[in-house]
This record gives structure tokens, sequence and C-alpha cells, in this order.
């Protein structure tokens, strides 16, 4: 029988020849990763087994370093678990600091066509790397550490055909709030992308995408292989894998298709992706207390070169915060080095440590009453980033930045 | 046979309305205090075990967060939904909660009418109308673990985790 991607690894890590939607598939994780607040309150047990402990990575992100008392003794208890199961690769406060879905697409934990379960819901960011990938709830995640296993339900899938390249300050960002606007949510689907495009998307791109696919709503969110995922994923792990492609004849809930070059820049007016995008032009004059760029979604190196070329040789508006957290220390460093970070801070940006931080309301960047924010970032629910009266707006970073320079929701460019 | 009085969401209803980010760290009484503070202030305090929530199209949307623990813990006896969002669905399997997809469920009530739900043939009834609907099935493995207070008991049960603290994990509210 004919399979789409997520069908193929789903049967392989379930032992089966084939799955269909409807089916109930228990299968092998072949990568369970922990963060910082899988170890915090009222969802931490004490594990007194771990399955395999060469199949985990611990990763702190959300509030890196810890923010308060109680983040830093969520930090402690994380460290004596490694430490009591010899956990290898462990990302603490440091150089190797970063986001989960970040730093495990930076080192390519996990590989093409395997299975990656996270206790965080923008797990489906390694879909970009071919895999089965999403987030679980704690317990979830406890079930999958001490047993090796987990379940899901498979449900159909969507498949997005991408043509052309991006236009000039259109970006990743933009094709997801296109398809929240145009296509609705997608609970209880899969998304699979592929196309032509394929060959002028980075990495970078892809992970904005299948990280946004959590905003859908979708059970997994994965891209078809091609020679760049391959060579990406090579030059950061030895380690031999089996990419997956759709059968030709996979049956799909539906197919579209749709053209780069015919996008705009997008903005998601507060509180809600779904069916809540207009063109920025909608929404142009709308003034602002801060812009936001980071975050799993747009916290890459992508991401801060655009910012920095919006903002080169202009200064953020008076009254604006802008705060820029990259996704991870080693794109830090990479943005140092090749001076967006400088570019940044010369225009009156704040630049923070790689965490979660703003993005979900946890520090550095936290919003007030009354407050409007433009956002680059994964979410625009109310109280998101902070106090429940503030107004969040969603755009990629080229508009955030554009907005932070003119004072006002900007189109990126129409400076 | 659950049943309950209804009480009407609309679609997309988000995961941190139901458990403000503030609040990740603070108590199980203090999170289920929290639900729906932000769009429907003082809706806790209306509240009675057993009531139900009905929901439009993808409800639970957003995080991993344990939203759907909250709603157990303010004793509601289900949600019903036209679509729920797959991760809010996982965390009310394994924190032991029922949630059962619904298709045309959110016109079929009014606020204030009582639902019948049969776990044995899926229909859903308003006792109030008469109309009766057909939800979809879930997994029999999967049920029991909704209906059997979750994935913790199993995995104490097979020396997997320590059991609960005392102070950590109360369950005030908890039918």
């Amino acid at each position: 029988m004919a399979m789409t991607i997520i069908e193929k690894i789903l049967a392989r890590a379930s032992g089966a020849a084939t799955v269909a939607p409807g089916d109930l598939a228990v299968v092998d994780v072949d990568l369970t990763v922990m963060i910082d607040l899988s170890f915090s309150g009222s969802s931490w047990r004490e594990v007194l087994k771990v399955h395999d402990p060469d199949k985990v990575a611990v990763v702190f992100d959300h509030e890196v370093p810890a923010a308060n008392r109680e983040s830093a003794a969520t930090h402690a208890r994380g460290r004596e678990f490694v430490r009591r199961f010899g956990i290898k690769r462990f990302h603490d406060v440091g150089p190797d600091q970063g986001i989960s879905h970040v730093v495990v697409a930076e080192n390519a934990y996990c590989l093409p066509g395997t299975v990656m379960a996270c206790s965080d819901s923008h797990t489906c960011s390694a879909g970009a790397l071919n895999c089965v990938a999403r987030g679980l709830g704690a317990p979830d995640l406890l079930y999958a550490l001490t047993t090796g296993q987990t379940w899901f339900l498979v449900g159909e899938t969507v498949r997005y055909d991408l043509t052309g390249r991006f236009g000039e300050a259109v970006s990743a960002k933009d094709l997801f709030l296109h398809i929240a606007q145009n296509y609705g949510d997608h609970a209880n689907q899969n998304v699979e992308f592929g196309g032509p495009a394929l060959p002028h998307l980075s990495i970078d791109a892809r992970r904005t995408l299948t990280t946004m696919g959590a905003e859908l709503s979708a059970e997994f969110a994965t891209f078809e292989p091609d020679d760049v995922l391959i060579d990406y994923v090579k030059a950061r792990n030895p380690a031999p894998f089996e990419p997956q492609y759709p059968d030709p004849d996979a049956a799909y809930l539906r197919r579209e298709t749709i053209a780069l070059d015919r996008l705009e820049p997008m903005v998601a007016l507060p509180d809600k992706v779904i069916r809540n995008a207009v063109p920025v032009g909608d929404a142009a004059g709308e003034a602002i207390h801060q812009a936001f760029i980071g975050s799993c979604a747009n916290g890459t190196l992508d991401d801060l070169a655009e910012a920095a070329r919006i903002v080169a040789g202009r200064k953020v508006a008076p009254g604006v915060r802008l705060i820029v957290t990259p996704g991870s220390q080693r794109i830090f460093a990479a943005a140092l080095r090749a001076g967006y970070v400088q570019t940044l801070i010369d225009a009156g940006a704040v630049v923070t440590p790689a965490t979660c931080g703003a993005c979900f309301g946890g520090h550095m960047g936290v919003l007030g009453p009354g407050e409007t924010c433009i956002t680059a970032s994964t979410r625009n629910f109310r109280g998101r980033m902070g106090d429940p009266t503030a107004r969040i707006y969603m755009a990629s970073p080229a508009t955030v930045a554009a907005s932070a320079v003119a004072g006002r929701i900007a189109h990126p460019g129409r400076l | 046979m659950p049943s309950g009085r209804v009480w009407k969401f609309g679609d997309d209803l988000n995961t941190d309305l139901m458990l403000p980010g503030p609040l990740l760290r603070a108590s199980e009484e203090v999170q289920a205090r929290a639900v729906f503070s932000a769009n429907r202030p003082g809706w806790v305090d209306l509240v009675r075990p057993g009531d139900i929530i009905v929901g439009g199209r993808n409800f639970g949307t957003g995080s991993s967060r344990p939203a759907a623990r909250s709603l157990r813990n303010l004793g509601l006896g289900a949600l019903l939904a036209e679509s729920i969002n797959g991760l809010f669905f996982r965390n009310a399997v394994s924190f032991g909660f029922l949630a059962i997809t619904c298709p045309a469920v959110a016109t079929a009530f009014e606020e204030g009418q009582t639902a019948e739900i049969s776990l044995d043939d899926w229909t859903v009834r308003n006792r109030e109308s008469g109309a009766v609907l057909q939800a979809r099935p879930v997994p029999k493995s999967l049920l029991s673990l909704m209906t059997g207070g979750g994935v913790y008991p199993v995995l104490e049960a097979r020396g997997l985790i320590a059991p609960a603290q005392p102070s950590g994990a109360s369950r005030s509210g908890h039918p």
C-alpha cells in the first residue's frame, strides 16, 4: 500500500508493513529530549529507570540562565538526573546552550526517517530533518523515557508542493501565515512539504515552517528529503540513516501548490493565527512598544541576517524596544562573526543570550499591561508574552525589524 | 454514562487561556483557579462537578502544558469538541480527562443544556432537544487511560517512576 512520509516512518517504527489513517501506532522512540521544564514543579516525578540513556538528550532552554529561584531549582534537578543516568548529550548554560529544537537540528541528533519525542509543543520542528517528531505532555514523555515507546494516532496528510522562490523581504514565516489564513487549522492531520522550491529553501527556512506546524495544530510536519538535507545531516552526525520519501501514489487528504514568488509579507492580528492574518499593509500604522525576534521558529541565523539587513544604518524608533534572542549560542557566535550582532546593537536592539525567553513570557522581554508587541516567534495568544491585556501581532523577522524602526507596524519593503 | 450541564466555548481555544504561562510552576490548585481567567473571568466559580465543556474546532491548540489536568482538577466531567488538538488530546489521555471529538456538537447545544454521553455506542444526546450525535470512538487502550487516572499510575505500578510526593501533586476537585 502506498504511503506518505509520515506513514512510512510510523510503519517502520511500529514494526508494521504499513499504517493508514485511523490506526493507533505504538512505536519505538529513537530520541527523547528533555528540557528544563521537564524537571519542574508538578510535572516532574522521580524517574527510577531510563530505557536507554543513549537515546536521551537534555537541553535546558526555557529559562537559561536561570531566571529566578524556581528555575534554578529546576536546573539543579535536571543536572542531578543527567549525572545519575549518565546522559551524554546534555546542553547546560554555556557555549552549547540553546532552544532544544534548534540544538537538536544543529547537532542532527534526530536522523532522517526516525522518531523523536520531547515535552515541548514545537518538537515538530525536527520534521525539517525528515523526522516524525512531536510534542508530548509530561506523563507521555516519562512513558517514552522509561519504556522507549509511545503511541501515535495516524492522521490523514495534507501535501504542500512549493514552487518558485521568495521575493525580497518575504520568508518562511509569511508562507506559514499564508497557510494558516487560507487553509485554516490542520488538527489531527499531518503536513508534508515538498516541490521544486526545495533547493532554494535553507534548513533554517524549513525549520521555521515545520516548527510553526504546531500552530496549525498538525500532528506532524515534515519535509521531503533532498541533497541539501542529506549534506546538512552528514556534516553534523556520522551515524547512518535512511531518509524516507513518499510513494508517488501516496494518498493525501488534499494536495496544494503554493507559488513562493506570489506571497507577500503577512501579519497575524492578536490572539490567534488561524484565519486571523492579513497582508502587512492592512495592519500598518499600528503603534508598538516592543518588537521581538527569537524562538525556535525565528531565532535562526537566516532570521538574524534578515533583521540586520533591515535595520542596517537605521535606528530603532524612540520608545520602542527591539529584543533579539538567537535560537542557540552557536547561532549567536555565528551572528557575531558575520557582523549581524554589531549591526543590530548599533541600531538600538538588545541581543540576549539564547533561550525561549520572551516567546513564552518567561523572562527577558515580558509584556506589561496594555502594551502592543509585534513578534517573530511562535505564538500570539492572549497573555502569552506577559500581561493578558497586552496585544501581540505576529510576523516575519523582516517585518518585525521594519516595524521596530518605524515605531509602528510597517512593510519591510517600504521603509 | 457521563452526563452534565454544558458550558459553550468557541473555536481555537488555546492552552495558554487554560493555563497561563506565569503559573506553569504554581500548584495544581492555583492552576485550576486560573482556567479561562483572561477570556472568561469568574467562570471557574460557576463550574459544578460533572459539567461538560462543548467546544468548536481545534480545541486546545497550543503548548504541551498540562491544561487538560486543570480541566480535570476543576471537576469537569468531559470535553466535547468538533475537533481537538492532538497534543491536548494526548494530555487528556495521560492525565485522565475524558475528551471526545464529536462533529456538529457546537451547533447542537445551547449553554446550560444537558449532554449525555454513551461510551458504549459513542453517541452524544442533548437531553433537552433530543438530538443525538455520533462521536468519534476513542481507541480502547487510550480510553482505559482516560478513565483510569492516566499514565502516572501505570508507570508507578511498573516501578518506573516513584509515587507522587504528597505536596507536589494533590488533586483537589478531582471527582
